[in-house]
């Protein structure tokens, strides 16, 4: 908060003895001390050590031992593994599919009918409540005896689904239980991608008589499609650690129906103690985020850096 | 990227707000049929929003015993206040028993108290300290710089599960776990995020704001806190509001590390609530009156910054 504007700069260390402009350089080093030290314990450090891990067996207690590139090769044989994969890239695929074109369509609407914050503010609000939330009250709700959408559907005559029950129904449903959640903030950055299309463009499309249909096809889309890989990126990689929604509702069943990558994981470390094989799983999920990442940034072409 | 611009000074809320109007009911050309089909859309999004939201609050206003003889009411069943009594340790073993619970204290008081204390010390650790780097980064002039940033800038990248593992062993190796460190220490010196939100703010401030208090003879720290701090009182907030939402929400961390009692939070609390009754029929009311207290703050948090928060989402993502 801004706490800070008050009060001194505690944790810096000396060199906050305020140098005059050409010590901008040991100020720097005082400035970002803190971060960097964060930076170097619990991201870097880690990271290696994760690289290391993956290479060895280790159960918590006794020491690590090297086993070389045994994980991996056990991984290939590993038929829970590639159950996870599969499961993950189902996953993945209904959530991202389904959020995207809501999301697109939500903007839209956001952009050519109302631009007001209200309607915003409803639609984001999902976002805000943590997925442990989210995922009781959608287990609630579709609950297969007082659910109230199984209450609906036999209202209609239909058989009840058991959505959180049954190996074809868990994963779509966990997929669109979290595109719920998610809709309205990936909206919110597609309409942020719309806002910087020019209302020009509109204008000229009307005079010439074309369609709110047509310029959506000729105009918005063309015109967001790197905001729309960039939002896929976050979406993407974001969404192949789903964790939490499994956690809560199902532990990973029926069977190993909705173990996704990140459930497997917590899995081997946590329950069955196999640290090692665990880390070497997360890399893997890693190599997998770095490449997805990496194609479709290249896709978008964003070759201009961040850096200054 | 090419998008940063418009969308620039994080939250723009004012300069977009006089921007926007001007285009604003685009003179409800062909008001037809086109028109009515996109309300009803968004009318309809809005409704699958917000029903949840209601079914979680007649659910935690019906009494629990009686929940399943009417599934389908849209009004609460039996209405009760009992369920959020129950939750909050209000109501006596047996009455919350007689009402469906199970009559376990859920230690909502604490989850809540530990909840507040964890997301505050995040947040305030990951603004302050990141304020202080992006200003580095953003504002003084020194070797490796802008190598050092990219190599921050990778951080982003790592899927935080790959971290989490050795950084659990590391808090069991310190002696750390079931502590509150334990929750707060990953993320109080540095995220990424928070860096690079506060560093595109700091480029934006033009150079002269600086030179009047260099002129004064003020140093660097001198001039983060009494100049640049102060300038940029706008952004810190909204950082530290879509920080504070995150660090509320954390479930997978604070699982790990802390699921002791003394120091659960909130989301890891209403996982054990829920895994309380594995058999027979949980306590559906009771589990909605906490779920519902548990969002309660963010949703009042929301309430207040709502505009902030929805105008810095379309900036969080353009990177």
């Amino acid at each position: 908060m801004t706490a800070g504007t008050t009060s001194p700069p505690r944790t810096a260390p000396a060199p906050a003895r305020a140098p005059r402009r050409s010590g901008e350089g040991l100020a720097a080093v005082g400035f970002i001390a803190p971060a960097l030290l964060g930076f170097a314990v619990f991201y870097f450090w880690p990271t290696l050590r994760g690289l290391w891990f993956s290479l060895t067996e280790y159960d918590f207690f006794s020491r690590p031992r090297f086993v070389g590139l045994d994980n991996y090769a056990r991984m290939a044989s590993d038929e829970t593994f590639w159950n996870a994969m599969k499961v993950t890239v189902q996953y993945v695929a209904i959530n991202i599919v389904v959020q995207t074109v809501l999301a697109v369509l939500i903007a839209v609407l956001l952009q050519r009918v109302t631009r007001s914050v209200f309607v915003r503010s409803v639609v984001v609000l999902p976002f805000l409540i943590s997925n442990v939330v989210v995922a009781l009250l959608f287990y609630w709700m579709l609950d297969a005896q007082i659910g109230i959408v199984n209450a609906a559907i036999t209202g209609l005559g239909l058989d009840a689904i058991p959505f959180f029950g049954e190996q074809d129904w868990v994963v779509p449903t966990i997929a669109l239980v979290n595109v719920w959640r998610h809709m309205g903030y990936t909206a919110l950055l597609v309409f942020a991608g719309l806002m910087t299309i020019p209302e020009g463009l509109y204008e000229a499309g009307r005079v010439d008589g074309a369609s709110e249909w047509r310029m959506f096809w000729s105009i918005t889309l063309p015109l967001l499609r790197p905001v729309l890989a960039l939002v896929l990126v976050i979406t993407v990689t974001g969404s192949f650690q789903v964790f939490d929604t499994v956690a809560v509702t199902t532990s990973g069943g029926p069977g190993d129906a909705s173990r996704v990558i990140q459930y497997y994981i917590f899995d081997l470390a946590f329950q069955r103690l196999e640290f090692g094989y665990a880390a070497a799983v997360s890399v893997v999920l890693f190599a997998i985020l770095a490449v997805v990442a990496f194609v479709q940034l290249r896709l978008t072409r964003a070759n201009e850096s961040d850096l200054a | 990227m090419s998008v940063q611009t418009p969308v620039e000074p994080a939250a723009a809320g004012p300069t977009r707000a006089t921007a926007a109007p001007v285009q604003k009911a685009p003179k409800d050309r062909r008001a037809g049929i086109g028109r009515v089909v996109a309300w009803a859309t968004l009318v309809l999004i809005m409704l699958v929003t917000l029903f949840p939201f209601y079914w979680m609050l007649r659910t935690a206003l019906s009494n629990g015993t009686q929940l399943a003889t009417d599934p389908s009411s849209p009004l609460p069943v039996g209405f009760t206040f009992g369920a959020f009594e129950r939750v909050l340790g209000l109501s006596t073993t047996a009455e919350a028993q007689a009402q469906g619970g199970s009559g376990a204290a859920i230690d909502f008081w604490l989850y809540l108290l530990n909840s507040l204390l964890v997301a505050t010390l995040i947040t305030a650790g990951q603004v302050f300290f990141g304020a202080m780097a992006a200003y580095a980064f953003a504002r003084l002039r020194w070797p490796g710089r802008d190598l050092v940033f990219f190599v921050f800038l990778t951080a982003l990248m790592v899927p935080p599960i790959f971290t989490q593992l050795p950084n659990f062993l590391l808090m069991r190796d310190l002696g750390l776990l079931n502590t509150y460190a334990a929750i707060v220490l990953p993320f109080f010196f540095m995220t990424p995020f928070a860096v690079f939100f506060l560093r595109q703010f700091f480029l934006g401030i033009p150079r002269e704001v600086e030179e009047a208090a260099v002129l004064d003879g003020a140093g660097t720290v001198r001039r983060f806190f009494r100049v640049i701090a102060p300038m940029a009182s706008g952004p810190l907030i909204t950082l530290a509001i879509l920080q504070y939402i995150q660090a509320w929400n954390e479930y997978f961390w604070p699982l790990l590390v802390a699921s002791d009692r003394s120091v659960r939070v909130l989301t890891v609390g209403l996982g054990v609530f829920r895994s309380q009754t594995p058999q027979g029929t949980p306590d559906w009311a009771g589990l909605m009156a906490a779920t519902l207290l548990a969002a309660l703050p963010i949703v009042v948090l929301f309430a207040v910054f709502s505009r902030r928060i929805v105008d810095s989402i379309g900036f969080s993502g353009i990177k």
